[in-house]
């Protein structure tokens, strides 16, 4: 793996941006193997988002290892970025994954220029002839970590760190109540929006808001762990996400909905070593192995375990359809007849809350 | 499982008071450096390479006052620096502030990469303080709180008798409102400058400590998120007065924590104005701060910004 080093510029007085210029340090490509690029949003150290894709990129070069991989971390979402990725076009990456939504123009733009390179956009809606993109159907863990939550609820209330009002974030709120209402029909999923994906202090202040009124499980969307660390002070459970969040809170983490992102990415740089590659808007489930359900706490009993294995091999098998109907909407509504099952177009632009959360998607 | 109106109103006053404190020590920090004649506003900057250089060091040696002491230090070379562009070389204290707040942000950037994500060994907890713990409601609000919020108590104390019961004190405040008449006294105007501004840097830096050490045990880029602004504006509230900072703070902690609870009990005030409040609450501040002063010829040092030079 090339190594690149970060020189944090000062620009001068004047200006308002401070830009953290990347220079790739000590060109020395071994000719003849195939290079591979990623970029990403935040420092692969983060414990979340990122640090999950960057486990992907290491899975991708220990397994082929006539791949190597190049990548640039804490890249913004703005014009930097279309730098970046032309620099690593131009440093020979045959294929170039892109992991954050805001991406989307710049790997456009990049992507006309260099029609011979592979672009792959994560959480995107943007395809060309050179361009894909992919995305994994989070909302199937969600289910299975709502049914440990919902087992392990004692007051039968669960408060959910919500991050932004969008399609991603409501259906996972809406899968996780599903699946806590599945083991538990009593329970109920509270909300709190805190507009943040990653702002310690504001998520910790919103656990805990949900804490003093009463849940004794804390789940969440946003990628830092201080919503777990909120139940961890406070003697209670919680359900993180991204990735195993148990060092920050040893006491407190069930287990986490997870992204496991290298076998995905194996399987799509060798379609393009073999020229099978297609462009594709790829989403995919649990029988995929892009997600799973994070390693469990010591606290979760062999049943409940036991009745999550057995939820996953029905996703798995597609058996247990987790939007399926009869659904209601938790002002009674009835939004899903008994018998259908939600199409993928209406579970992107998901607007409403199922039966068991309170709370609102602010419009 | 509805909380009491009590329960409801104790931790919101125990949430302003823990919200409020990084802010307390930025704006303390402040009206020392604005009282001796600098305006220094790179607070921002400032509070996150105290931030950050608290959280290495605690997560280094797992020694929490030795984070704090790192981040003070942090936070009064950042502000010797100042001093030394806007005294020394008598830089226009705007642009200097500025551009501190935008390399305080870069460095700490730099400096934070290899914690980002790691789990700190120590933070601080909350310690009740034996019988006033037991107080209702107060109790809760001001004495089971961390150690570093009780410092703060002791600092807001001192500065205000150091302000108007002490000659140092008073020679800090001559020297903000005419240096040349305490200069004429005898008294070292650059001197003063300098140590103020350094001493401001500290407790800055401490309040960027607060965050990463006891507030959100962690460390992240940008992890202040306007606090120092916030700060900043917290001292023209204030009017300078060390006493009233700690009342704007905790107002402002108050309204921050008030957000989320407003939520939680299913309130239909959308959560981003929710989230505003805060700011608008501010803009409010200083609307009011800035009335005030033209009624009653309250105001900033006189000498606040302008940069001396002996005749």
């Amino acid at each position: 793996m090339l190594r690149i080093r970060r020189w944090v510029v000062l620009i001068g007085v004047a200006v308002v941006l401070s830009l953290a210029m990347v220079g790739a340090g000590g060109s020395s490509f071994a000719a003849s193997k195939f290079k591979v690029g990623f970029i990403y949003v935040g420092p692969i150290g983060d414990a979340g988002w990122t640090y999950a894709h960057n486990e992907g990129r290491k899975y991708l070069e220990a397994q082929l290892p006539n791949v190597e991989t190049v990548y640039v971390e804490s890249v913004p979402e703005g014009g930097d970025c279309e730098r970046v990725l032309t620099q690593l076009a131009e440093a020979g990456c045959k294929v170039i994954f892109a992991t954050s939504f805001g991406y989307m123009d710049f790997v456009q733009n990049v992507a006309a220029r260099y029609p011979n390179v592979v672009f792959m956009h994560c959480s995107g809606f943007k395809t060309a002839k050179n361009v894909g993109t992919y995305f994994g159907r989070m909302y199937q863990p969600r289910y299975l970590s709502g049914l440990v939550a919902g087992k392990m609820t004692r007051k039968n209330l669960i408060g959910y760190v919500a991050a932004h009002p969008i399609p991603e974030v409501v259906r996972g709120i809406n899968a996780f109540t599903l699946g806590v209402r599945a083991a538990n029909p009593n329970a109920k999923v509270k909300v709190v929006w805190t507009n943040t994906w990653y702002d310690p202090a504001a998520e910790k202040e919103a656990a805990k808001s949900l804490l003093e009124a009463g849940c004794d499980v804390i789940a969440q969307h946003q990628d830092t762990p201080a919503p777990m660390q909120a139940a961890e002070e406070k003697g209670c459970y919680g359900v993180g996400y991204n990735t195993d969040m148990r060092q920050f809170a040893p006491k407190a983490v069930l287990t986490a909905p997870i992204w496991t992102w290298g076998p995905y990415y194996v399987k799509t740089v060798k379609a393009v070593q073999d020229g099978t590659w297609k462009s594709e808007q790829y989403w995919g489930g649990m029988e995929e192995g892009v997600i799973d359900i994070g390693p469990y706490g010591p606290m979760v009993p062999e049943d409940v375990k036991k009745l999550v294995a057995q939820k996953k091999q029905e996703i798995i098998a597609g058996k247990l359809v987790v939007f399926a109907g009869p659904l209601k909407d938790n002002k009674g509504v009835l939004r899903v007849p008994a018998g259908k099952a939600m199409t993928d177009a209406e579970m992107l632009s998901f607007d409403w809350f199922v039966e068991g959360v309170d709370g609102t998607v602010p419009k | 499982m509805e909380q009491t109106a009590m329960a409801f109103v104790t931790s919101v006053l125990s949430a302003a008071v823990a919200a409020g404190t990084p802010i307390l020590y930025a704006a303390l920090g402040e009206v020392l450096t604005e009282r001796s004649g600098i305006l220094n506003l790179s607070l921002e900057g400032t509070m996150l390479v105290g931030a950050v250089s608290g959280f290495l060091v605690a997560v280094r040696t797992g020694n929490l006052v030795a984070g704090v002491a790192a981040a003070a230090v942090a936070g009064g070379l950042i502000a010797a620096l100042h001093a030394f562009l806007t005294v020394t070389l008598k830089v226009n204290q705007v642009v200097s502030g500025l551009s501190l707040t935008l390399f305080g942000t870069g460095v700490s950037g730099y400096l934070g990469k290899p914690v980002i994500g790691v789990p700190t060994p120590v933070s601080f907890k909350p310690v009740a303080v034996p019988a006033l713990a037991r107080i209702p409601i107060l109790g809760d609000m001001l004495f089971n709180q961390d150690l570093l919020v009780y410092a703060s108590y002791v600092l807001v104390a001192a500065l205000w008798l150091f302000f108007y019961r002490t000659r140092p004190g008073l020679h800090m405040q001559s020297v903000g409102e005419s240096p040349e008449t305490a200069d004429a006294l005898g008294i070292n105007v650059f001197a003063t400058r300098y140590a103020y501004t350094i001493i401001g840097g500290m407790l800055t830096g401490i309040g960027g400590a607060y965050l990463s050490l006891a507030y959100a045990p962690s460390w992240i880029e940008y992890m202040t998120a306007g606090r120092g602004w916030i700060a900043i504006a917290l001292v023209i509230f204030a009017i300078w007065n060390p006493l009233r900072a700690v009342l704007g703070a905790y107002l402002f902690g108050g309204v921050d924590a008030l957000g989320f609870r407003i939520q939680v009990l299913g309130a239909i005030i959308p959560s981003f104005f929710l989230k505003m409040m805060p700011y608008v609450f501010t803009i409010a501040v200083l609307i009011f701060a800035t009335a005030r002063s033209r009624n009653y010829r309250i105001g900033a040092p006189a000498a606040l910004g302008l940069p001396y030079e002996r005749e």
